[in-house]
């Protein structure tokens, strides 16, 4: 039922540069812009060939070459006539696939709502009436071979949500909704990372998005709606820790008392595969570290440190948390 | 032949005049223009040491600038590492941007003009010296205030386009914000204060004979540039007053939860940012069609074309502002226009690319250090030039966009475009200014490390892009295969910087200023610069024939230096110049100039203090700070605009020109009328921000004052501008006395103060105010512009009236009473519409 991921750290394949994610698309909104890519960069080659060839002859030419590159009817011709064709050829296809790419949304598609937060991603799965149906955060499911329309919104700064090999990016507006699809056509993991300066940590907002057959998908949202949590002795002490170390006063948990809303939804962190916004893996390990000092990793971000707190108390923490799938 | 002023153009006919000069009147050239020394040479004023001064100011900050670029490029070499903490990395790149920008490009090709176009055309100076001065030392004095912001943790840190909210008082409660806002505060003063000079200077200083099509080419360059200045950057004036003001009075321009929007800000930046590349590039440009043709030794292919391609460069770039903001979620539509346009702003550029390479398939040009820059040059542009038309492509931009694929782009466009350029400008004009030309030698190891060093930096940097980094991180997470092409990137920057310091060290063995016995024309250029030249710029005036004089007439600079043409000596015993028309360059007068002055350095360091202590938040100091700059400048015009004993004087060949002018055809009312479609343009931009904000959030709106009150404030208004021009009218009678016109300029200013006031009087009763909504906040904001011209009538009015009561007022006209005059009609004006906008539309609700 698990998502086709390699055994690999999630995050390593996520977000690993090469081949260049924007020339491995994924989907057809991407892929799109990737054949003009490729027709943009031999274009550019094509013409920096001209000019350089142009260039040459002019200095090292013979008289009659120099003579043909030397005067207004050669910049008649390579600077203005060659351009303006080039150009609006270019323009054309552009304009053509911009309009193709923002067609109008059906109505029909599955909804996310993506809020851009100082410095992660609050993320909700809508219903039809755009009512959250499930909270989490830095992670989104989806499944493949459909549309996938996000809702993507700032409740502070501007910020820029961008997962290059599903599509290109779109900004994050206080006060503003823009609609971006997004489609996956196999299975796998995305990665991406905000695009707009938004301070402090802006180098370390990641984001994942996993892909799943859409059966998988189903069974998957639908084992999260219905799973129940059996803690062992250590989580359970872990619960009372969240509850009494403050973690509540931000952190959301479905069905327990925590119903915080500052920081992100905690509810599935168990199954996330990443933390601190797509900047760590996800394990008992680097849990421990982030609680006790998240600031040493992510300087500036607005969970406080808590050192304080005794080893077995983190290990305790983040057992719990290990257990909410 | 036809004239434009009623000059017989046979006049020309008599230069070269024979007859020998009379004895001492080069000596007393020399000792008019002689430069003070000592500390007293910090008053000059005179552009052969504002012009090197102001050059070497701007390569101070590139240097700046650079070791900043360094220090971000040793953090990027790895993932992950602890050279730069975060915070410290986001004052470091913000500051780069700002000051590459600000405090070195823009100063940079400003500079260069001071420098150079009075040589190119052979005028003694430009028009207003002191106004150079002040530009100057603001300049100077402020931008390095702005940067030691840095050695104590309070430099800005939202970037080099300060995107509000991330700049608002919210999310920036420090002060580091209002530096950036307030420390472009001068940058923006002595960039207007230049714009002014260089028009002026390039439409009325010209060389008798040189119409508009001999112009040198750097000229036309210059007044697009100074042309573009005037009209972008009101913009970003206005953007970075509003934003200050929501920060010091939290008026909600850019806070959405109470009707402002934060794109209002990027449309305010980027109508000025965008423009800004081309006012770097196109002097930049300017400077290449000069040097390819001089070192090519032929002239100038396709020169009409380029000065269209220039012409049209201007014009367009207004039109592409919004490529910068594709991922915002703009319209198709809209987003459709503005890539056209951003596509058709290439053209232009193909043109000037391809007359440099069909100018060198004529010339023959030599393997010399310039030469070298120009081709480096012009390869890196035609790169960032063609990844600009790949991000003109929208879906290709919503990729690229905000990515290093742009810093990449951004970078090839810059320094091909213009720091390429710029060292070939070093190499080739520093025998104007020095003893010794730099070393040729040294010259091509500085080349080739700097164009390397640039490929091997910023090639890979597209890659690094499209693997999906970001710009403006501070670091960034192993196993992500970033770190090939970011160790690249960082040993490439390290090369350029090998290469400038090379620079550095040519410079110091070799750059001995001078402005008497430099070492000349070492590549053959035919522009007039290259006649010999003292502080007082060339002897004689030349009657000019062609575009390249020197070429064409090897006599000239004999004839020149003995004095042969127009102005051999100075006709009054002042330092002058001759004012010309603006097309034709006929001899209308001769312009007394200003010398030497302690008043525009003190003024420019008040201003820099007003600035400065108004970002620390100490008020009281700031004020007085600013009312001493005020005083400064009233004082050193306070010596300015008084005609001489001579009423004519003989400008040489027994041609009589008038010494002291007065209305339209004067070099001041020109100055005033550009500072007034400044002022104008500031007011578009207000008019725009409160529209928009309207069409975002027409829920926030609410009634206006009843239309009734517009009777009394249109009334007012009025009255000023009658009564302004009814004194000006008077002054011209002889009849009545001296003070009837100036008393009538003081109930003038008494009526713009009145119709102000009552403006905002009738605001307040409506209960809006500033904090209110976004329509409160601009309707608030036309109050302050309002308020401010209404500050500097009453100022206006209260200085021309000291100089009645001094009985320095010249009958029956004179340029004090004229520019006052036209300033307060035009505050009328300005207040007129904005009260019948804000009340008229959108309508009583």
């Amino acid at each position: 039922m698990s998502p086709p991921i390699s055994t690999r750290s999630a995050i390593a394949d996520a977000l690993a540069g090469w081949p260049p994610p924007v020339f491995d698309p994924a989907g057809p909104y991407a892929g799109s812009i990737t054949t003009l890519a490729w027709v943009l960069l031999v274009m550019s080659v094509v013409v920096l060939g001209v000019v350089l060839v142009a260039l040459w002859l002019a200095l090292f030419g013979s008289k009659r070459q120099r003579a043909r590159v030397g005067g207004t009817k050669a910049v008649w011709t390579g600077g203005i006539i060659f351009p303006v064709i080039v150009l609006t050829l270019l323009l054309v296809y552009g304009l053509s696939l911009t309009r193709s790419l923002t067609a109008p949304i059906r109505g029909d598609e599955m909804r996310v709502r993506i809020t851009g937060e100082m410095w992660w991603w609050r993320v909700a799965y809508l219903d039809g009436e755009g009512r959250a149906t499930m909270v989490d955060a830095n992670e989104l499911h989806i499944p493949t071979g459909r549309p996938v329309v996000l809702e993507l919104e700032s409740s502070d700064v501007i910020h820029s949500f961008w997962v290059p090999r599903l599509s290109g990016k779109l900004d994050m507006i206080p006060g503003r909704r823009n609609l971006m699809r997004i489609q996956a056509d196999r299975p796998g993991v995305f990665g991406g990372q905000c695009a707009e300066y938004c301070g402090g940590p802006h180098a370390l907002m990641g984001f994942v998005v996993v892909a799943h057959r859409p059966q998988d998908f189903a069974a998957m949202m639908a084992a999260r709606r219905t799973r129940t949590v059996a803690l062992s002795p250590q989580a359970a002490r872990g619960a009372q820790l969240f509850a009494d170390a403050g973690c509540a006063a931000c952190h959301r948990i479905a069905g327990t008392p925590a119903n915080g809303l500052a920081g992100p939804d905690l509810t599935h962190v168990g199954s996330r595969r990443s933390l601190g916004a797509g900047i760590l893996p996800n394990n008992r390990g680097t849990m421990i570290g982030w609680i006790g000092d998240s600031q040493a990793i992510k300087p500036g971000n607005r969970m406080p440190r808590y050192t304080v707190l005794p080893g077995e108390d983190l290990q305790a923490l983040a057992a719990y948390l290990e257990a909410r799938k | 032949m036809t004239s434009e002023t009623g000059f017989d153009p046979k006049l020309y006919d008599r230069f070269p005049t024979r007859e020998p000069r009379p004895e001492g009147e080069l000596e007393e050239l020399e000792r008019i223009w002689h430069a003070p020394t000592g500390w007293a040479r910090l008053t000059v004023v005179n552009n052969n040491f504002i012009g090197t001064w102001y050059v070497g100011a701007a390569f101070l900050f590139f240097i700046l600038a650079g070791v900043l670029a360094l220090v971000m490029r040793t953090q990027l070499a790895l993932p992950l590492q602890g050279i730069l903490p975060q915070e410290t990395y986001n004052q470091f790149f913000t500051m780069h941007g700002t000051v590459m920008m600000f405090l070195f490009a823009v100063p940079a090709v400003e500079a260069l003009g001071v420098l150079l176009l009075p040589q190119m055309l052979a005028a003694r100076d430009l028009p207003f010296p002191r106004l150079s001065a002040y530009a100057f030392w603001a300049y100077l004095v402020g931008g390095l205030s702005f940067f030691c912001s840095l050695f104590f943790g309070l430099a800005p840190d939202g970037g080099w386009f300060m995107y509000p909210p991330l700049t608002s008082i919210a999310y920036s409660p420090g002060i580091n914000a209002d530096f950036w806002l307030l420390g472009i505060g001068f940058i923006e003063i002595s960039a207007i204060a230049g714009a002014i000079e260089i028009v002026v200077g390039v439409l009325r200083t010209r060389a008798p004979g040189m119409t508009l099509d001999k112009m040198p080419i750097f000229a036309w360059a210059m007044l697009v540039f100074a042309v573009m200045i005037i009209i972008g950057f009101p913009s970003i004036i206005l953007g970075t007053l509003l934003l200050e003001l929501e920060r010091a009075l939290n008026w909600p321009f850019f806070d959405p939860t109470r009707g402002g929007d934060a794109l209002l800000w990027q449309h305010l930046f980027w109508f000025f940012g965008h423009p800004e590349v081309y006012i770097i590039f196109l002097p930049a440009a300017g400077l290449v069609s000069m040097m390819v043709a001089a070192l090519a030794r032929t002239p100038l292919v396709g020169y009409q074309l380029i000065v269209l391609a220039l012409l049209a460069t201007g014009f367009i770039s207004f039109g592409v502002w919004s490529h910068h903001m594709f991922v915002t979620g703009m319209p198709t539509l809209s987003v459709s226009f503005f890539s056209a346009a951003s596509m058709a702003v290439s053209v232009p550029a193909g043109i000037q690319v391809f007359s440099w390479i069909a100018t060198v398939a004529v010339g023959k040009p030599r393997n010399n250090t310039p030469t070298l820059f120009l081709l480096g040059g012009l390869v890196t542009f035609v790169i960032g030039g063609l990844t600009g038309v790949m991000v003109a492509l929208v879906p290709f931009d919503w990729q690229a966009h905000d990515s290093y694929f742009i810093v990449a782009h951004l970078h090839y466009v810059l320094i091909g475009g213009m720091v390429f350029p710029l060292f070939a400008a070093f190499y080739y004009w520093a025998p104007m200014m020095s003893r010794r030309a730099l070393s040729e030698r040294l010259g091509k190891w500085v080349f080739w490390l700097m164009f390397a060093g640039m490929q091997v930096a910023f090639l890979p940097m597209h890659l690094t892009g499209l693997m999906g980094m970001p710009r403006r991180v501070y670091t960034y997470l192993p196993g992500r295969d970033w770190e090939v092409t970011n160790m690249i990137s960082t040993i490439g920057a390290y090369m350029i910087g090998l290469g400038v310091l090379l620079f550095v060290i040519d410079l110091a063995r070799n750059f001995r200023f001078t402005a008497g016995d430099e070492a000349g024309n070492v590549y053959g250029g035919g522009t007039l610069e290259w006649l010999p030249t003292g502080l007082y710029s060339t002897r004689s005036i030349p009657v000019v024939k062609s575009r390249e004089p020197l070429w064409d007439d090897p006599k000239l600079s004999d004839d020149v230096e003995a004095g042969r043409y127009f102005l051999p000596n100075s006709a009054t015993g002042h330092r002058e110049t001759l004012i010309t028309s603006p097309i034709r360059a006929e001899p209308e007068y001769l312009q007394i100039m200003p010398g030497p002055s302690a008043w525009p350095l003190f003024a420019a360091i008040f201003t820099a203090g007003f600035f400065l202590l108004l970002t620390v938040q100490a008020y009281n100091p700031s004020i007085a700070s600013g009312v001493l700059a005020v005083l400064c400048v009233l004082r050193w015009l306070w010596e300015t605009d008084r005609p001489v004993a001579k009423a004519h004087a003989d400008v040489g060949a027994g041609i009589i020109l008038p010494t002291y002018a007065t209305g339209p055809r004067t070099h001041g009312w020109w100055a005033m009328t550009v500072l007034l479609v400044v002022i104008g343009m500031i007011f578009v931009m207000a008019v725009f921000s409160y529209l928009y904000l309207y069409g975002v959030h027409p829920s926030f709106w609410t009634s206006p004052p009843d239309a009734p009150w517009l009777l009394p404030i249109i009334g007012g208004h009025a009255a000023a501008a009658g009564f302004a021009l009814l004194a000006r009218r008077l002054l011209a009678r002889e009849r009545t006395t001296l003070w009837t016109p100036a008393t009538l300029v003081l109930i003038a200013a008494g009526f713009a103060l009145f119709a102000f006031a009552i403006d905002w009087w009738s605001w307040r009763a409506t209960g809006l105010t500033g904090a209110t909504s976004g329509q409160g906040a601009t309707v608030h904001a036309f109050l302050a512009l309002q308020g401010i011209l209404t500050a500097i009538v009453a100022l206006m009015a209260l200085y021309l009236a000291a100089r009645n009561a001094r009985g320095i007022v010249t009958r029956p006209r004179n340029n004090s009473m004229d520019l006052t005059v036209m300033f307060i009609a035009y505050t009328a004006a300005q207040g007129t519409l904005a009260a019948l906008l804000t009340r008229l539309f959108p309508g009583a609700i």
